[in-house]
């Protein structure tokens, strides 16, 4: 794997492998006190982030130093960016630089495959952390980690996603993802929320949260990202909240297994319920936590693993040199 | 003024092989080849094979003078033309300064002039500085030394229906044309490329069909109320092909044109994140194609219109987000006609000749372009070699800028000569 920059078109081997090195790697790192592990030591992990984030740059930026990389984070509000440098000229920078990897959140769909293209001839790797309304890949493969944790595994599994499919990023990847790793997905959103042509998507689509979320293993909240949107999508957030909000009411239709998540963050109260997000059955504490390992997993087979090592290389790699932290 | 002598050239109506004598900028003589009476001094063209057609006019080019001169200069651009085959073209009014007065498309127009490769025709602004907020001096304009003929806000619609019906109704008395850029702007916010399957998936924000088709269908109507004379430019939707066929059988005075770029690529193009397949109206889906190619086989479409929208690397290679709209057309549009038209079946000679020619010259007003190939009409001509291939290479076009999506295509027909008002602008891919 040379680049992540979507979860369209991942082989479900490579997928497969980066959740069994994440698995792996958080059994390695369970119960130790120091959680280093010595494997991208000498290379340079760079994020690269046009947009506000807390949890995906921190996410990022633990792995990469639970793996001893360098990591060097870059918000373009305080870089040249600022200064009106080219989304290029500041790929070509850091690849000089020396970056092994860049890490890059930005708000125009299809900036990742543009700087995977400018740095084609370099050898720096590109994670796409979230590039507009198109694809974020590492979230996808922390929700499925997250998933298989907890339900044990995919195949056949029923996964609703809820809300804002239109302006999300998350949806697109676990559409997916999710797909290639055998589950069906339902997306649930009123109209306006819903892309044109999603017909044509590997899904089923309704508009009816009620009747859905009885016979689904898990339900995927997004949240509304009222940022992105130029018009009225829907009436009112109560009107939002009524109609698509997972409230403790709507909770008990759920089957004892299901698990809930949330990518965050969260608007308690019209998205979710706050006693829904803390509940047992919640699992976005986890999802976050998964998120280190996945992206440490992900960060392996871009700077360390050989493109044709599974995980169980991988694992040896990071038991190896786990006992040198 | 010397004479040319075109011998053996195939004629675009009949095919049939003929020597042509071309003097004091008229066509002199038509006549068998070897019959005609030529003196000696006349300059031999050999055209065996070729076919000869009257000059292309293209509506709609952005030559990017006074303003972004880096991009694309009014001389840079008469070159790309030339070699294209064109005889004239119209310059649109989206410079730096606006040509929304006198004095800009004057300046357009008299650098055009001095270039003298090919008539550069200054579009003039509808409204002023573009802004869609209050009419621009049309009728200045239209009786300064430039004559403009067609005015547009190209790169911005006149959405507001009061100014557009205004714009229309005041253009009657000037006998000019209006071009509208139709595009709602209330539903094309943040719209990066065509609304559809494959924009959502990779998270474009959609440019709906609807907003170009809504904005058309309310034009025709005003034209109609004001007894106007609409141009709608770069249609790219089938929707559009319905709503014009309509307005057309209820006797409404419209004309449209479409791109090459819209008669060969579709929405297919945005996965590859590259934005020199970014236009405005965006690249649609195949349907629309194939009704595009169909409505310009049958006439609801009247002509062939480049946008040749030249523009800097830097504007070019970026995120999709950040690149500005629009592609080279110029030297490529015969081209992509043969290509999307000619080699199907839908398009002859002759329909060529129309759609690339005499529609649009008809359309602007131009008395001496896009005229029949017979004695005494202006020689505006040019010279196709139809079985001659070529490759495709941005660097090598004659303009400043390079981005084409068609670079490393190779693409059938090659244009051999252009004689504007019988003086050789370019031979075998050279300006003379």
């Amino acid at each position: 794997m040379r680049h992540l920059l979507g979860t369209e078109g991942l082989d479900v081997d490579i997928a497969t492998a980066v959740l069994d090195t994440a698995d792996e790697l958080k059994r390695t790192l369970l119960g130790r006190e120091v959680r280093k592990l010595p494997t991208l030591r000498g290379r340079t992990v760079v994020s690269l982030f046009y947009e506000n984030s807390t949890r995906t740059r921190v996410s990022f930026e633990i792995a990469g130093k639970w793996m001893s990389a360098d990591v060097v984070n870059v918000s373009a509000s305080s870089s040249s960016v600022g200064k009106g440098e080219s989304l290029r000229d500041t790929a070509l920078t850091l690849a000089a630089a020396g970056a092994d990897c860049v890490v890059v959140r930005h708000p125009a769909s299809g900036a990742a495959h543009r700087l995977a293209g400018w740095l084609e001839d370099n050898g720096t790797s590109v994670v796409n952390a979230g590039d507009g309304t198109h694809e974020h890949p590492t979230q996808a493969l922390l929700d499925a980690a997250t998933l298989r944790e907890r339900l044990g595994g995919l195949a056949g599994r029923r996964v609703a996603i809820v809300g804002d499919v239109l302006h999300s990023r998350v949806a697109r990847s676990n559409v997916h993802l999710l797909t290639t790793l055998g589950a069906e997905v339902v997306l649930i959103a009123p109209p306006t929320l819903l892309p044109v042509g999603v017909g044509a998507w590997p899904v089923t689509v309704s508009h009816d949260l009620d009747a859905e979320l009885p016979a689904v293993d898990a339900v995927m909240m997004l949240r509304v990202q009222a940022e992105r949107m130029h018009g009225g999508f829907f009436p009112s957030a109560r009107e939002y909240s009524i109609a698509y909000g997972l409230s403790e009411a709507r909770q008990r239709l759920l089957s004892e297994h299901a698990v809930v998540l949330h990518p965050g963050p969260m608007l308690r109260g019209m998205e979710i319920a706050s006693s829904v997000a803390d509940a047992a059955s919640a699992a976005i504490t986890e999802q976050v936590r998964n998120g280190v390992h996945v992206r440490m997993a992900v960060l392996y087979h871009l700077l360390a693993g050989d493109n044709t090592a599974g995980a169980a290389d991988a694992a040896t790699a990071t038991r190896t040199h786990g006992g040198e932290a | 003024m010397s004479e040319i002598l075109i011998t053996g050239a195939r004629l675009y109506g009949t095919g049939d092989p003929v020597d042509v004598l071309v003097a004091d900028g008229h066509i002199a003589e038509i006549a068998a080849v070897g019959a005609t009476a030529a003196p000696k001094s006349a300059r031999l063209l050999r055209a065996q094979g070729r076919v000869l057609l009257p000059g292309f006019v293209d509506l709609h080019t952005h030559l990017r003078e006074p303003g972004r001169e880096d991009t694309e200069t009014i001389e840079t651009g008469s070159a790309a033309a030339a070699l294209g085959g064109y005889t004239a073209v119209f310059a649109m009014a989206n410079t730096d300064p606006v040509a929304d007065n006198a004095v800009v498309v004057e300046h357009v127009w008299r650098r055009g002039r001095e270039v003298g490769l090919v008539d550069v025709h200054p579009v003039g602004a509808v409204t002023v500085g573009l802004a869609g907020e209050r009419l621009a001096e049309l009728g200045t304009m239209a009786k300064s030394a430039a004559g403009v003929r067609m005015f547009s806000d190209d790169g911005h619609c006149v959405s507001d229906p009061l100014l557009m019906r205004r714009a229309l109704e005041y253009s009657t008395a000037l006998d000019v044309v209006v071009a509208q850029h139709a595009e709602e702007p209330r539903l094309t916010v943040g719209a990066q490329a065509h609304e559809g399957e494959r924009a959502s998936r990779l998270g474009y924000a959609g440019w709906p069909s609807s907003a170009e088709e809504t904005i058309v269908a309310r034009d025709c109507l005003l034209a109609r109320h004001a007894g106007a004379r609409l141009h709608v430019c770069h249609v790219s939707t089938s929707g559009t092909v319905d709503v014009l066929s309509w307005a057309k059988e209820l006797g409404t005075d419209v004309s449209a044109e479409v791109t090459p770029h819209h008669l060969l690529l579709t929405d297919e193009r945005l996965a590859t994140y590259d934005p020199v397949n970014k236009v405005n109206p965006p690249l649609r889906a195949e349907r629309d194609v194939l009704a595009l190619r169909r409505a310009l086989a049958d006439g609801v479409l009247d002509c062939v219109a480049t946008d040749h929208a030249p523009h800097a690397p830097q504007d070019k290679d970026s995120e999709w987000a950040a690149a500005r709209p629009g592609m080279l057309g110029l030297q490529t549009a015969l081209s992509i006609v043969v290509e999307t038209m000619l080699r199907p079946g839908l398009l002859d000679w002759r329909g060529v000749a129309r759609v690339m020619s005499e529609r649009p010259a008809e359309i602007a007003g131009l008395p001496d372009q896009g005229r029949p190939l017979a004695q005494g009409e202006p020689a505006n001509l040019v010279l196709v070699d139809p079985d001659a291939e070529w490759t495709v290479r941005g660097g090598e076009l004659a303009s400043i800028a390079a981005n084409t999506p068609y670079e490393g295509m190779r693409l059938p027909a090659v244009v051999s000569a252009t004689l504007l008002r019988g003086r050789l602008t370019s031979l075998e891919g050279k300006i003379v």
